[in-house]
């Protein structure tokens, strides 16, 4: 049983980012209805977006102490970061130890630029041709922005820790009753999960509750008839491309604790990403963040010891292997809706 | 000539004596000249350009003739190259059993992927190889260690349970060595070096064999592009759905052409291992397949020359402009003042040696945005604008005709 809590508690945050990642993908398939291969470097983004800001603000200037010596007897150069000077030693250090979280709000402006100048600059450009060079443009603009990412950061992994506060762990166990220390839970992937949950929560208040929600929703179903109107559709969709940017862009800044962020990281989740918004239902929201969280929850599972000497290397396969079965039997993924994407 | 016609004639040929000839026009620098790094003419380079050429040739046939963009083909290549492998250690170092062999398994295991993913069209298609290559390269790593060598890979050892070690001249291990694939006793990377002057060129047996595989398999693809089964093809194409209203059940056409195709990608991991007898689970990783499409795009997606330039275009890439360093360029814009040494180095850096990659990048996306009949489109529309400029604008019907369709 303890077993069984732990690992849904384990899927839960591999869940939220092929949630996110998932959501920001069926975004943008459903509004301008084009198959991105670049989110994955979306995401990497965002999680360099973490790394950058964490270099900003550690950015520092050399000054000589006088009351420390170096092993020659001069003054000690120590490096001193300009934001000692703005907000003194102390104050400083704690900011710089929260920089993960910090981030976020230097991350949604640049995301939503990055994503709006990519719409914009070449999305657009490919509305009318057909899903396989949508396909291979992204494809390109991804190899691209890993190539430059990798050569302004280097091939490395870059740590970038969680602050201080939060690096314990949870003990679930004692919380409900069971024995301590049976389930215990690092903090930060419960801040990660819960941050999900208010992001996606966010995403669909706002195209459920807002005017400018219920148009995008009422492009998404009839573009055509909306722009008949004369609601400037495009320019929506357009700030939609956006706001997937920044989902996609926050999920990669939250990740940097759990995952160093290193330049190929968007690839490797973009294959699963599209994978979980197959299963998910091309097109569907709900459909993309239950698929992801149900997805990361069974890879949780089939990496239980007891699951692995039964079936060894079921952990590696069993989210293609799933894909594979809803594909045949449930054509239209979980939650599809009719006529979307039925070629 | 071989039930082809004169413009597909001449096009084997020309590629024929490309092949025949490679050594030497791949080599146009002296030895020891400042462009000799440029050189490409040597044999593990030039094996490399025939095979990719194979397993993008393979490719074209599914994705150009029927427009269905596979993400898997690498999980066939890799099929390929172990079961080469096995034959290797097993049976005989001879590098033919290995070859038909791994043809062979990689048309069943496209088979097998094939009934399945086929019952999809479009991106759900895309999806599920992609899918089940990553099944098959997480499969190769992990569990089925015992038969893919896992992390480590498989490569030929000196205790191979080879069963007819002198089989058809297959080189024996008594001399302490490990015998090395061969064919009929001649060994795959056994050359002839010819020195000419200040000029160096090397004949190399395992380049001309798969060069001669090569120019099989090109002439096969000719003949499936002009048969009526490409034709088929070329239906599903532009309107898979008007097919199926005519009442012909495409399937058996589309399982045939994506087990062809699978055969090519097999029967280039076999001359993979043949050449080079160790083999890695991450042959089969999809950026491997992502390489395949990059190259066929890059040549040019539904014309016959296309993907063998786009896969030569790429391997050249990969193995000669990523050698260009700092010091190089320092080298070549000495000649402008410091300053703007300094700043062209600067600017151009980012995007040689290392950074390859960025370069191919970009050259692809351009391709897929301008181009969309890849490099060889390009060459016809230059073509035909240098004949226009001659004749005055005689010939714009044909000229704005070939615009709309990359011919073969």
């Amino acid at each position: 049983m303890d077993q069984f809590i732990l690992q849904i508690l384990n899927g839960l945050d591999k869940g939220s980012a092929y949630a996110l990642i998932a959501l920001g993908l069926t975004l943008i398939f459903g509004t301008l209805g084009v198959v991105n291969f670049a989110h994955g470097a979306l995401f990497m983004l965002g999680a360099f977006c973490a790394v950058f800001f964490q270099r900003l603000i550690s950015l520092s200037h050399v000054v000589l102490d006088e009351t420390q010596k170096d092993f020659l007897g001069n003054p000690l150069k120590v490096n001193v970061p300009y934001i000692n000077d703005w907000f003194g030693p102390e104050r400083a250090a704690t900011i710089i130890d929260w920089s993960v979280p910090l981030a976020i709000i230097f991350a949604i402006p640049v995301m939503i630029l990055i994503g709006v100048l990519m719409e914009r600059g070449l999305i657009k450009h490919f509305y009318n041709r057909p899903h396989a060079d949508q396909i291979l443009v992204t494809f390109g603009l991804a190899i691209v922005v890993q190539e430059v990412i990798k050569y302004y950061f280097g091939a490395n992994q870059i740590p970038t820790p969680a602050p201080q506060a939060l690096f314990g762990s949870f003990d679930f166990g004692a919380l409900i009753g069971r024995d301590p220390g049976a389930i215990i839970y690092p903090y930060w992937r419960i801040i990660y999960f819960l941050f999900s949950a208010l992001l996606i929560g966010m995403v669909f208040a706002f195209l459920r509750f807002t005017t400018f929600g219920m148009v995008v929703r009422a492009g998404m179903a009839d573009r055509e008839t909306v722009g008949l109107l004369g609601i400037n559709i495009d320019r929506r969709f357009t700030i939609m491309f956006g706001v997937a940017a920044a989902v996609a862009g926050l999920a990669g800044v939250m990740y940097t604790p759990i995952n160093s962020p290193n330049y190929h990281m968007g690839m490797d989740f973009l294959v699963i990403s599209f994978v979980v918004v197959v299963v998910g239902g091309m097109g569907s929201l709900p459909g993309a963040v239950l698929a992801g969280f149900v997805l990361g929850i069974l890879e949780s599972f089939a990496s239980m010891r007891e699951v692995i000497e039964l079936l060894p290397g079921i952990n590696q396969i069993v989210i293609y292997l799933a894909a594979i079965i809803i594909l045949l039997t449930r054509p239209r993924g979980l939650m599809g809706r009719k006529g979307m994407m039925e070629e | 000539m071989l039930g082809l016609n004169k413009k597909d004639a001449r096009l084997l040929l020309i590629v024929a004596g490309m092949v025949l000839l490679a050594p030497i026009l791949l080599n146009p620098f002296p030895e020891g000249s400042a462009m000799a790094q440029f050189n490409a003419g040597y044999p593990d380079l030039m094996q490399r350009f025939v095979i990719f050429g194979i397993f993008a040739i393979g490719f074209n046939i599914l994705f150009g003739l029927t427009g269905y963009l596979s993400f898997g083909h690498a999980a066939f290549l890799g099929a390929g190259s172990y079961a080469g492998m096995w034959m290797l250690k097993l049976l005989s170092i001879n590098v033919i059993p290995a070859i038909i062999l791994s043809t062979v398994v990689a048309g069943i295991i496209a088979l097998c992927i094939g009934w399945i993913s086929l019952r999809r069209s479009g991106i759900y298609f895309s999806i599920l190889t992609l899918a089940f290559a990553q099944m098959a390269f997480a499969l190769a790593a992990s569990v089925l260690t015992p038969i893919t060598g896992g992390e480590t890979g498989l490569q030929t050892n000196l205790n191979d349970p080879r069963i007819f070690p002198e089989f058809l001249g297959g080189g024996s291990s008594v001399d302490g060595n490990i015998p090395k694939p061969s064919l009929f006793g001649l060994e795959m990377t056994d050359s002839y070096e010819l020195v000419l002057g200040s000029w160096e060129w090397t004949f190399n047996w395992g380049f001309y064999l798969s060069g001669l595989i090569m120019l099989c398999a090109f002439y096969v693809a000719i003949r499936i592009f002009r048969s009526p089964f490409g034709l088929m093809l070329k239906a599903v194409k532009s309107n898979q759905q008007r097919l199926n209203y005519t009442g012909l059940n495409t399937k058996p056409y589309m399982l045939a052409c994506f087990v062809i195709s699978g055969m090519y990608a097999g029967l280039a991991g076999g001359l993979m291992a043949a050449m080079d007898p160790q083999v890695g689970a991450e042959r089969m990783q999809w950026t491997a397949s992502g390489e395949v499409v990059l190259m066929t795009i890059l040549g040019g997606a539904g014309t016959l020359i296309g993907p063998v330039l786009g896969a030569g275009l790429i391997k050249y890439f990969e193995n000669i402009f990523s050698k260009i360093n700092k010091a190089t360029l320092e080298v070549w814009f000495g000649i402008f003042p410091d300053w703007m040494t300094d700043l062209l180095v600067t600017i151009v850096y980012p995007f040689i040696g290392k950074g390859w990659h960025l370069t191919l990048g970009l050259i692809f996306m351009a391709i897929v945005i301008f181009l969309p009949g890849g490099l060889v489109q390009g060459g016809q529309k230059l073509a035909s604008f240098a004949r226009r400029d001659r004749k005055g604008g005689g010939v714009e019907g044909p000229a704005a005709d070939q615009r709309n369709t990359p011919a073969e």
